[in-house]
């Protein structure tokens, strides 16, 4: 499979859903061409519906419409959608609205418009709610599987997908399951647990480092919320030492989700890559070296971090 | 619709006041000035427009009603009850540990709750939805939102009256939709016209393709007679502006910011109560249904 981005795929997942499932409908704010639902619009134009540049009011249309029985999707940038927090909180979160909301254009890795632009404080947000499950899948296999996933699910889901090409990390042969975290690669000297577009660059970092004889396990944390506890206390057990990946603030996200889960179930050595700070334009690939979140900052970062 | 029974609706409005007076008095906590202001209204959609099942609250086929306005809740509670959504016996129970009765609405502790709200300005977009997913599902349901006039400052409430009317065209316009004004002309800190003026409100929903009805929101024949014009509109939602007082039915509480979010004490409720069955300050005979709820109350103010 080629690099992909997983908004793309994600519009070609639910082309195919929208094709079995009539009550599948979307919700754009005039961004359907960014998050990929445009294609549904057109295959299925009295299923799509863009609201204009008014993401609180797609939000609170979603959840009517999900509480008579439809299937929204709710889609727009992670900022400006996940910015209309207040509307989530009761609108769809504590009304148990089961609305779709599809956060696209995550993290710094959209390079040159900028912060403004940038979905980085996302998962915080969306993690403080009692109900809302938040998936971030790595790469086309497992993204398509997870908005099948999401159409079943009973509830209200938060999915976090990138607007760059992810390549693929997994074969032909993986089934995504909702709550677990995946060892992708065994080691036994730290635990890397990574989520989303630098999965791969943390895998390219566990290859690098193993020549260096340290063997890294690397977990791919796709469902943040919630946590799969048992995976990760497992590799932490065995380690010692968790480093976090994420292209998401440090504050609150998969490595503010971690540090809690250790902090009470099992006081471990903890480092979390991720963004501090505002993130700025420029290209993805410099802004990933910036915050550390290539192949060579993250390598870099464990060995400091295990003082090798 | 068939001509309503105006006496009975009068009737069981000024129940509905009664307890909503009760039930803030036993909170010792709530919104008197809106809900009583809304009754009225609450009252003809409850016992004269809306379809629904109070022993299955989620039948499919029900009109949908939206309290935007969610401070307001205990005149919804007050039809609920009647209504036989709830036992009555569970009215005094507003607002304390382990009640469905909210202090604003919880469609998850209280069945026949459609959405929750509160934080003002978003109902309108959630009735938008629930009138466009039921159009999409072919079902014959009406959607009721009830707006407060404070809260339609809140920017939420613009971006869903610009979407209304044209969402959903060409085969799923929400024409089943209804909006009404509680404009009773007060929020929390004023009168609505010193805090921001919401002048001229018809015509700010008129230019944005509401097809607007204004009536006296105490009147129940206006009221149901503006639900009927609206259900014969097709091809867009309509928005009624219901002229309101808030407090209506307590003289000392109306048009009085003061009474917009503060509890009567238990006299205060007994005077309130007894000016709404039409009672001289002392003697008289209340009706069968009222003469125990002044009893429980006037105990209250003994102890």
């Amino acid at each position: 499979m080629p690099a992909k981005a997983s908004r793309a795929a994600f519009g070609e997942a639910l082309l195919d859903l929208g094709a079995r499932d009539e009550r599948i409908v979307t919700l754009d704010a005039d961004l359907s061409k960014s998050t990929m639902t445009a294609k549904f619009g057109k295959t299925y134009p009295g299923r799509a519906f863009n609201v204009g540049i008014a993401e609180s009011n797609m939000i609170g249309v979603a959840a009517g419409l999900a509480l008579a029985g439809r299937i929204p999707f709710a889609c727009s940038f992670a900022c400006f959608l996940v910015g209309r927090f207040e509307t989530i909180r009761v609108s769809v979160a504590y009304s148990q609205a089961p609305v779709k909301l599809v956060g696209t254009h995550v993290g710094v890795a959209i390079g040159e418009d900028g912060y403004s632009q940038m979905g980085l404080e996302d998962i915080a947000c969306i993690r403080s709610l009692p109900n809302i499950p938040i998936v971030q899948p790595a790469d086309e296999l497992e993204t398509k599987q997870a908005v099948a996933w999401a159409v079943e699910h009973p509830g209200p889901v938060y999915l976090r997908l990138t607007r760059q090409n992810l390549e693929p990390v997994h074969g032909d042969g993986y089934r995504f399951q909702f709550g677990r975290a995946e060892v992708l690669r065994p080691g036994t000297d730290v635990s890397v647990l990574a989520t989303g577009g630098p999965l791969w660059n943390a895998l390219e970092a566990a290859r690098r480092l193993e020549a260096d004889g340290i063997r890294a396990e690397v977990l791919n944390v796709a469902t943040i919320k919630p946590l799969d506890e048992e995976t990760i206390l497992r590799s932490a057990g065995k380690t010692g030492r968790v480093v976090t990946v994420e292209d998401h603030s440090t504050a609150g996200g998969l490595g503010g989700a971690v540090a809690e889960l250790l902090g009470e179930a099992m006081p471990t050595s903890l480092k979390r890559l991720g963004v501090a700070g505002f993130g700025e334009s420029g290209d993805a690939k410099g802004l990933y070296a910036k915050h550390g979140l290539d192949e060579d900052g993250i390598a870099r970062s464990i060995r400091k971090f295990l003082g090798r | 619709m068939a001509n309503p029974d105006v006496g009975r609706l009068r009737e069981i409005a000024r129940e509905g006041r009664v307890q909503i007076i009760r039930m803030l008095t036993h909170a010792g906590s709530g919104h008197p000035g809106g809900s009583l202001s809304v009754i009225d209204i609450l009252t003809v959609l409850f016992f004269h427009r809306m379809r629904y099942e109070p022993k299955q609250p989620t039948w499919e086929d029900r009109d949908r009603l939206v309290l935007s306005k969610g401070h307001c809740v205990p005149a919804q509670y007050a039809c609920m009850a009647k209504a036989g959504f709830f036992p009555e016996s569970l009215l005094p129970t507003l607002r304390k540990l382990g009640s469905p009765l909210q202090g604003h609405p919880d469609r998850v502790a209280l069945p026949g709750i459609e959405a929750a709200t509160g934080s003002l300005g978003q109902g309108l977009s959630m009735a938008v939805g629930m009138a466009l997913g039921l159009k999409l599902g072919a079902k014959p349901s009406r959607v009721y939102c009830i707006l407060g006039d404070g809260e339609i400052q809140e920017g939420q409430v613009w971006e869903a009256a610009m979407s209304a009317p044209k969402l959903g065209a060409p085969d799923h316009h929400v024409d089943n939709l209804c909006v009404i004004l509680d404009y009773n002309g007060i929020q929390l800190d004023d009168h609505v016209k010193k805090i921001l003026d919401l002048e001229p409100v018809t015509d700010k929903w008129k230019s944005f393709g509401w097809p607007v009805i204004e009536i006296d929101g105490h009147d129940v024949a206006q009221i149901d007679k503006a639900l009927d014009q609206a259900e014969a509109v097709t091809g867009k939602p309509t928005f009624i502006v219901a002229h309101t007082v808030k407090g209506k039915g307590v003289s000392f509480m109306e048009d009085n910011p003061e009474w917009h979010g503060k509890a009567p004490t238990p006299a205060e409720a007994v005077r309130s109560i007894r000016e709404i069955l039409g009672l001289p300050a002392e003697g008289g005979t209340p009706p069968a249904w009222a003469a125990p709820i002044l009893q429980e109350l006037a105990a209250m103010e003994k102890k």
